[in-house]
């Protein structure tokens, strides 16, 4: 499958393929993302991973539109042949219901389920990280069951939490830093999505996969003081392909 | 996304006082600004003109200055523009970088002071590197390079990515009439008012990244101008971008003023924009009185 090319203005250029979203299409454009970015930096600025597109800023001054094109073309050709890390997988402990998660309620009976029912089901599945954006850290996250799939609320919040959980439509994602949002929110994790002081401020990347575990206000309360005293490690399981070599 | 909005009043006034192009600036609004000076130092204050004072006098704007201990610096309403720049020579504004720049977001409360606008009795540290030595000359900017705002801009723009989801005459609507900025407008975008621009099936897009200039038009038919301080995604049509060149004249677009836009080739959008960079090379060549 080849991208198509487009002008996104006069310094950006949208690569996009015409298929399905899923997990392979994203492998085949954080690649590419991860070249540009570590090879391509005298030329091409940012890049920005869409479901399955990339747009990538360049610098006019020193390359032609069709220039563009054709280095894109062969990045494209050279990153194809490289085997692809499988990403992370990332336990995230949510304490679930009550005053961290005041939808949880409404997501149950939207769906005729329990509570207790809604949990688990967001709980047993494993959320693909297709790319971040809307707030630092925010991760657009993937493969949530449509079993507790609930509209928006009409009303958006003016402010949520940071660490808040939330369901809208088919989706399920966190909020890293305070922000409005009309999420419906299930539950809450202490630990911190975005932190400006870490080397590497954000706890996701493209490309990984998140868990969520369900914990009590006891372990919530105790996870959350490990993280402000910086003692919080994560649970993170390293999946890579057979024939790997690519960074971690 | 951070950064400022008006990019080439930004690189003017570092250029001003003698400072790398990126340095750290202040940008000013529309909502004001007071503040006393703590020590001497030399600044330039660019973009729009927001009635800027020392000690209660009007003082040039595009051009390097020298304030001396305890003067009173003042932005206060607005004669053009939107946005202003000032900036501090010996390195501009010393805060520490966050994900490698000294940008504030305000959305997400990031970089800069803390991550928000100033307030009362914030101390702006500057950096104190060497300053170049001007010999008491005044860096002015020549005349022709000062851009001029009125309450009208007519910006030239890129067709597409997403041109195909529109009516052929929702393309000549778009490119022939009149737009309103309404009073939303910020770092984030400009929502415009004016003549509706008709989809052919539908506006929404499969989630994509969004670009500075972008011109996105979701259900309700009216445009919206992304500007610096956008989200990175979204999921509507983009009907067309706004070029390199003209996109600090959008920095400056305030509520009420009228936009036109106006066809342009990438081509062409990148034969503008060497021009452009041509008159600021040969401006940072020479000193000016």
């Amino acid at each position: 499958m080849k991208f198509s090319y487009k002008p996104a203005g006069d310094s950006s250029i949208l690569m996009e393929l015409e298929v399905e979203i899923n997990e392979s299409t994203n492998r085949r454009l954080i690649s590419l993302a991860d070249f540009i970015e570590q090879n391509e930096q005298d030329v091409f600025g940012e890049v920005i991973i869409g479901y399955r597109s990339l747009l990538v800023q360049y610098n006019p001054l020193q390359i032609s539109y069709s220039q563009a094109i054709d280095k894109l073309k062969n990045i494209d050709v050279i990153t194809d042949k490289l085997s692809r890390d499988e990403g992370r997988e990332i336990e995230i402990p949510v304490l679930y219901g009550g005053e961290y998660g005041p939808d949880l309620i409404s997501v149950a009976s939207h769906n005729n389920l329990s509570t207790e029912e809604v949990i688990s089901i967001h709980s047993e599945s494993r959320y693909l990280v297709y790319f971040l954006g809307f707030t630092p850290g925010y991760p657009f996250l993937g493969g949530m069951s449509s079993k507790i799939a609930t509209p928006r609320l009409e009303k958006p919040r003016i402010s949520i939490p940071p660490g808040s959980v939330g369901i809208a439509n088919n989706q399920t994602g966190i909020y890293p830093v305070e922000s409005p949002g009309g999420w419906r929110l299930v539950g809450r994790t202490p630990v911190k999505l975005y932190n400006a002081e870490a080397e590497d401020p954000f706890l996701l990347h493209p490309g990984d996969h998140v868990t969520f575990k369900q914990v009590a206000l006891d372990e919530f309360e105790h996870i959350k003081e490990q993280v402000a005293s910086q003692n919080y490690t994560p649970n993170i399981k390293h999946n890579k392909n057979k024939n790997i070599e690519a960074t971690s | 996304m951070a950064g400022s909005a008006d990019q080439y009043s930004h690189r003017i006034a570092n250029i001003l006082v003698g400072n790398p192009e990126s340095s750290a600036v202040l940008e000013i609004t529309l909502m004001g600004l007071k503040m006393k000076a703590i020590k001497e130092a030399i600044i330039a204050v660019t973009g729009g003109d927001l009635n800027f004072t020392i000690n209660g006098v009007l003082a040039p704007l595009w051009s390097s200055l020298t304030v001396k201990e305890g003067d009173i610096l003042q932005f206060n309403g607005c004669k053009s523009g939107c946005r202003a720049y000032l900036s501090i020579a010996g390195g501009g504004v010393s805060v520490p970088k966050v994900l490698g720049s000294k940008s504030t977001d305000t959305v997400g409360g990031i970089g800069g002071m803390e991550g928000r606008v100033l307030k009362k009795d914030d101390i702006i540290p500057s950096n104190e590197q060497p300053i170049q030595d001007f010999k008491g000359i005044r860096r002015r900017l020549p005349d022709h390079l000062i851009p001029e705002y009125t309450n009208t801009f007519h910006l030239r723009v890129v067709l597409g990515p997403q041109e195909n989801a529109f009516k052929e005459e929702a393309i000549q609507t778009f490119l022939t009439s009149t737009y309103k900025a309404t009073k939303d407008v910020n770092r984030m975008g400009c929502r415009l008012e004016g003549p509706e621009i008709e989809h052919i099936a539908g506006a929404d897009i499969i989630s994509e990244g969004i670009f500075f200039g972008a011109i996105q038009v979701p259900k309700n038919r009216q445009p919206i101008v992304f500007l610096v301080g956008r989200q990175s995604i979204g999921g509507y049509t983009k009907i067309g971008g706004v070029i390199t060149t003209d996109l600090p004249k959008l920095a400056q677009v305030k509520p009420g003023d009228s936009i036109t836009f106006e066809q342009t080739t990438v081509e062409e959008a990148h034969e503008l924009l060497r021009e452009k960079e041509k008159d600021l090379s040969i401006m940072k060549t020479y000193s000016y009185r």
